[in-house]
């Protein structure tokens, strides 16, 4: 692997030289130990600067609306500023001005605090993620299990704001969202331990050299992996399909029926921020994250990342805008009776397959042996799978009978061979 | 639930405000976790009184109020209403009129079962396309209301004797423009919902009405037809011509959501042939008869009955002589479809008692009136 970047500080190509040289600047100037408590704001806000706020407000909030709404046969907002560009400036704004009510009946102090507890697992999630060679903001061994475990706050925060409400929408949806937490966080680990089992490593930027090195993908080599993964994941953002827990026409809003104002606002942009950091995280797992087989050598790495995150989040925001929503008994089963036993399969497969790269002696090239089996393996899997469960694709009438004249009743005599 | 986890059911008010109630309705559902046990409607949050205040208007100053009760097709109500005063007073309508009269009704069907499968999609969850896709094709129909009668949703089009006024020129072109795109949206809506997969796991084998359910609970439209009873008034009991049109009448299988889903979309394709006919065969002359502004209709009475979108409209009208209904009474299909909802909801979750709603398609203008 030759190497990516130079170190000097006008190589965009790796954003880390511009700090580090900032850095040496404050250094020469100020006591050695101001440089370590300005490093991680410079990171941070950095970071947030260059990526998470306008994801989070541009593409988030405006490319969402602006997305849905031409998939819905509208224009989605347009008025404020050059193409709507500045609604969610305008979004924010109201937001704030509006009064955030608390009911009487409510727990105040929960009340206020839920929204603080969902921001802040939000903000932490990014910490790990890189976004380039070496622009990791904390490179932590176990960064997998420290993303795994900061994104399982929010639900607690969720759960703390439909209690706090006292509305029984807000408790429907409170306990439908730990249910389906609950449900979906175990086929999601398993499938990332497959990954953490193939790759041998547990840091994310580990897992990104191991794409590099192997020139191939994770998505390739654990198809059912990536699957798995994908569906748990919408599960745990709440989105549509299964976003039961603030089902609109359902139970309302759910957890948030009873929040109003900026209150709101908190959960709203922070459910973009989760969705943005779900999608980050599963295009540096799966999708190589900055790498791109040689490209990351002229195009700034960390763009083609955030490319990689808004083309995942770009699916969220597709099947939001397609598919009816599940029913929270489907959607258990589901986790439960499908995506488990999956995931448990392929890391049995997953397994078998990292002891016998160990033994061999191919070299780098067993991955694309490796790919060669787990792709049709994972869909006879699937398919298999479906059919012990009782699944047959029936063919079911889209048309209904047509009859010629008013009468009675007409028996169905077979219904799979009626309609057109 | 086991003996270790108690549990109790509670009552959740599902309404008067609520996203998926279509209008101000309530249904008080005692819940056992997600598990409705029971079901309770509460209706006449928009009683209006129009049955007492017809008593008091001329029959001709009636029709504007039918328009205000099934106010997502005032065309029909409007029929219905003319139809059952033209037989109180054994008035003949030109067959200009007749034509007329079926070209609105039926593209007022296509508007209203529009905005039912839309909102029945959305109440499944598919959050808000195929509803929007359903509404570009109903704003055009909309429009040809609007400049056939001057108005969009509440048409005050028809007249005791025919409508108000003829067509406009260029009615039959704009209504030749609408038909292709309004096919191609059906298809599509189709595409999108019907082989879906969650969607069928959503509304398949969902509130199903059994036939004989159907029949003794007095349902009718899609509903009844969605249960594979082939009934429709314009084929039993034909009104305005309607037996010179060539149309089929759709019925589901076993009577779940999802059949009444199909049913509705395969109704629009029937109405966009009956248009088609009807512009086909559209004949001259005039298009309404002269009827005295102050009807005073011979002593009787008379009950008129028309396939609105929603199933059997009937307007039975009972006179004394005088310029006035002695006694005006709605027969609204919505209140009648609703009467079901508590067999259909119960022992289903929340979610399917929502989808069950949805697939009534009610208007609460129609039943509180």
């Amino acid at each position: 692997m030759p190497t990516l970047v130079t170190d000097h500080w006008y190589d965009f190509r790796d954003l880390s030289n511009l700090s580090r040289v900032i850095l040496e600047g404050i250094d020469k100037v100020a006591p050695y130990e101001l440089a370590y408590i300005v490093a991680p704001i410079i990171g941070f806000v950095a970071a947030f600067v260059i990526f998470v706020l306008p994801s989070q407000l541009f593409v988030g909030v405006y490319g969402e609306r602006r997305i849905i709404g031409r998939m819905q046969a509208r224009k989605g907002p347009n008025r404020v500023g050059p193409f709507g560009l500045l609604q969610p400036v305008a979004d924010a704004l109201k937001l704030l001005q509006k009064e955030a009510l608390t009911p009487t009946a409510a727990d105040k102090t929960l009340m206020w605090a839920a929204p603080v507890f969902f921001v802040a697992p939000a903000v932490l999630l990014f910490a790990v993620i890189p976004f380039g060679p070496r622009m990791v903001f904390a490179d932590v061994p176990a960064g997998l299990i420290f993303f795994i475990a900061v994104s399982g706050l929010p639900v607690l925060a969720a759960f703390i704001a439909g209690w706090s409400s006292n509305n029984k929408y807000s408790l429907f949806g409170a306990m439908r969202i730990v249910a389906m937490s609950i449900s979906y966080e175990v086929p999601l680990v398993l499938v990332l331990l497959c990954v953490v089992v193939f790759t041998n490593t547990m840091s994310l930027p580990g897992i990104v050299e191991f794409q590099v090195d192997s020139n191939l993908w994770l998505i390739f080599m654990q198809p059912l992996a990536f699957v798995v993964y994908f569906i748990a994941v919408s599960a745990e953002l709440n989105r549509t399909p299964t976003d039961i827990a603030e089902a609109e026409s359902e139970i309302v809003a759910g957890y948030l029926t009873e929040y109003s104002g900026m209150k709101w606002g908190l959960f709203y942009g922070m459910d973009i921020g989760y969705a943005l950091a779900a999608a980050a995280f599963a295009s540096t797992i799966f999708l190589g994250g900055w790498s791109m087989w040689g490209l990351e050598q002229w195009v700034p790495p960390w763009l083609l990342f955030i490319a990689k995150t808004h083309l995942f989040y770009f699916v969220f925001i597709w099947t939001r805008g397609t598919l009816p929503r599940l029913r929270i008994d489907q959607l258990m089963g589901f986790a439960w009776k499908f995506l488990l036993p999956l995931a448990v399969f392929n890391l049995f497969l997953v397994s078998l397959e990292r002891l016998w790269w160990n033994e061999s002696d191919l070299g780098g090239g067993i991955v694309f042996i490796i790919m060669a089996i787990n792709i049709p393996a994972s869909a006879i899997a699937v398919y298999l799978w479906a059919r012990f469960l009782g699944y047959k694709p029936e063919r079911i009438p889209t048309r209904p009978r047509l009859v010629r004249e008013a009468g009675g009743y007409v028996p169905v005599e077979d219904p799979a061979a009626g309609g057109q | 639930m086991s003996e270790i986890v108690q549990s109790e059911p509670f009552v959740m008010n599902i309404g008067p405000q609520h996203p998926s109630t279509h209008g101000v309705f309530r249904v008080k559902a005692t819940v056992d976790g997600e598990r409705v046990v029971d079901a309770e409607m509460v209706l006449g949050y928009l009683h209006r009184s129009m049955e007492k205040l017809a008593e008091e208007r001329t029959y001709t100053q009636n029709i504007p109020f039918t328009d205000r009760t099934d106010y997502l097709s005032s065309m029909s109500n409007n029929l219905g209403y003319c139809l059952a005063v033209e037989k109180l007073a054994g008035i003949e309508v030109p067959p200009r009129g007749q034509a007329i009269r079926v070209i609105m009704a039926e593209l007022q069907r296509l508007a209203s079962h529009c905005m039912g499968a839309g909102a029945f999609a959305n109440d499944t969850g598919a959050w808000q396309t195929p509803i929007m896709w359903f509404m570009r094709e109903r704003e055009k129909i909309l429009d040809i209301f609007e400049m056939t009668s001057g108005a969009r949703l509440t048409c005050n089009y028809m007249r005791i004797g025919g409508v108000a006024f003829d067509l406009p020129d260029d009615f039959e072109e704009h209504v030749r423009a609408l038909i292709g795109p309004l096919r191609e949206t059906i298809a599509d809506g189709e595409g999108l919902l019907s082989g879906n997969e969650i969607f069928l796991a959503r509304a398949r084998n969902v509130a199903v009405i059994p036939q004989e359910l159907a029949v003794n609970a007095s349902l009718s439209g899609p509903m009844l037809r969605g249960s594979g009873v082939a009934w429709d008034i314009r084929k039993a009991d034909p009104y305005c011509g309607y037996e010179q049109y060539d149309f089929d009448i759709p019925i589901g299988y076993q009577g779940d959501a999802y059949d009444r889903f199909i049913v509705r979309l395969e109704e629009m394709r029937q109405s966009l042939r009956i248009v088609e006919q009807a512009l086909e065969a559209l004949p001259g002359g005039p298009h309404s008869t002269e009827v005295p502004l102050a009807l005073r209709p011979p002593a009787g009475e008379a009950y008129a009955r028309i396939e609105s979108p929603r199933g059997e409209l009937g307007y039975y009208l009972v006179s004394d002589e005088g310029p006035s209904p002695y006694r005006f009474h709605i027969r609204p299909p919505s209140l009648i479809n609703l009467s079901v909802l508590k067999e259909m909801t119960v022992g289903g979750s929340i979610a399917d008692a929502i989808v069950a709603l949805g697939s009534i398609d009610i208007v609460v203008g129609e039943i509180d009136r």
